[in-house]
């Protein structure tokens, strides 16, 4: 199928994108990567009044690493990121986890900003948001707002974004000294949406875990931060026990549902076995890293 | 703004100018304002790849974005790729390896196939095999697909 007609707008600049989304009521859309919008506008899912391209906003792309934390423009591409060194070296979870995100010409065009927007709750990109407490800078014409992960993600495709807010950037804490990141994911064929994926990082000091961050996708309407899984790897060494004690916690936490995919029994089962995989691989590489 | 608006692209090295309302897709303006048919709409969600282009050098689903985006863009299409009546390197492999049935997909896998191997050196055969899942094809079984790409990232040009 076809869009519908829709009247198109493309700034030039942030302050005028963000008057037309102020301006332009509850029915605008903003099109960022487009790799989720369009299909719903092929489809006529999404039949926004006023369509708001962001692609031609220059400032809003770009990886800008500030040592303590790695900002990341809403309009970066997911192919941007893979191709990063500096992500890999700073953010290496989300670097990690956009190998998963679909295929590299979806990769192309997707952002980092339209993944966390949309908030599917397959999507990669909120995963990680939410295992960092990633913060969302959101702009209106009223002024900024930082939200932290914990409070962005509400429900399927539901974000705390006002009408007239739009997420401008992302900032992602950088990896401490002595910590492992891993993500890992399990769906029917690459590059299809998660049935459950599992972002974890794990930092040690002496051996120790001083800090744990675990989180989902594919397991709940929004993305899942499992704190219970976290705490019982907290001031443990790894051992066998602990992280089997803590896949335990991820799979009794995870809400997931039944679709002609997977049943919600066996996405449990897949989410205690994606976070064994992540946790295991985060808990060697912080101890090459340590 | 739903009025029709002039689009010029690069399409394989020649400028081309159409006009194209807001909502109308690349795909639809390769291939029915430019006549450019090569490029084949399948799915138009993103999903079956066959609509895969490359813009400005790298691929991307022509389906899921606007004409008016690309106004300025480097495209380059299938029909790009043959030099005259010499088929590109890949196109031959995927002759030799029996790679296509009917067809339909292959403009897709071959702009796809391309953007791969540049932006990976060194794919392995498992690498191959999950970049090419990119695009859909529902004749072949993919063996002949992975094979074509395999000996042209092993050695052929790029």
């Amino acid at each position: 199928m076809k869009p519908p007609r829709f009247d198109y707008r493309a700034p030039q600049g942030l302050d005028e994108a963000l008057d037309l989304l102020a301006d332009s009521g509850p029915d605008a859309r903003i099109l960022a990567g487009g790799q989720s919008l369009v299909p719903a506008l092929n489809f006529r899912l999404a039949r926004p009044s006023v369509l708001i391209d962001i692609n031609g906003v220059a400032e809003l792309a770009g990886i800008d690493d500030q040592g303590d934390r790695v900002v990341i423009g809403a309009m970066t591409r997911q192919r941007e990121i893979e191709v990063s060194e500096d992500v890999a070296r700073a953010v290496p979870l989300l670097h990690e986890a956009t190998r998963y995100v679909a295929h590299l010409p979806i990769r192309t065009r997707g952002t980092v900003g339209g993944s966390i927007a949309n908030a599917d709750p397959a999507a990669e990109d909120p995963a990680v948001a939410a295992a960092l407490d990633a913060t969302m800078v959101c702009r209106s014409r009223r002024g900024e707002r930082r939200i932290a992960a914990g409070g962005f993600f509400v429900d399927v495709l539901t974000t705390a974004l006002e009408p007239d807010e739009m997420l401008v950037a992302v900032e992602f804490p950088r990896i401490p000294s002595g910590a492992g990141a891993a993500f890992a994911e399990i769906s029917r064929r690459d590059g299809d949406f998660a049935l459950a994926g599992v972002a974890a990082q794990i930092a040690l000091t002496n051996g120790r875990v001083t800090d744990a961050r675990i989180a989902a996708c594919g397991l709940g309407p929004a993305p899942l931060r499992f704190r219970n899984a976290e705490e019982i790897l907290l001031d443990s060494a790894c051992e066998t026990e602990a992280i089997e004690a803590a896949c335990d916690a991820v799979a009794a936490s995870s809400d997931p549902h039944d679709d002609v995919h997977a049943s919600a029994a066996y996405r449990r089962q897949l989410a205690a076995a994606m976070a064994r995989r992540a946790l295991n691989a985060a808990h060697t590489r912080a101890g090459v890293a340590a | 703004m739903t009025a029709k608006r002039s689009v010029t692209v690069t399409v394989n090295g020649e400028a081309r100018t159409g006009e194209a309302e807001p909502r109308m897709l690349l795909s639809d303006f390769l291939r029915e304002t430019l006549g450019l048919t090569g490029t084949h709409v399948g799915c138009e969600h993103g999903i079956c790849g066959a609509c895969t282009v490359h813009v400005d050098g790298e691929a991307a689903r022509s389906c899921l974005m606007l004409a008016v985006q690309a106004d300025g863009a480097e495209i380059d299409t299938v029909e790009g790729l043959a030099d005259g009546e010499t088929l590109h390197r890949l196109q031959q492999l995927f002759s030799k390896h029996r790679a296509l049935q009917c067809g339909f997909c292959t403009p897709g896998m071959l702009m796809t196939a391309l953007d791969l191997v540049r932006h990976r050196p060194n794919l392995t055969e498992a690498e191959i095999r999950s970049g090419m899942a990119a695009v859909l094809c529902r004749c072949t079984g993919y063996e002949g697909i992975v094979h074509a790409v395999a000996e042209y990232a092993s050695g052929g040009e790029r």
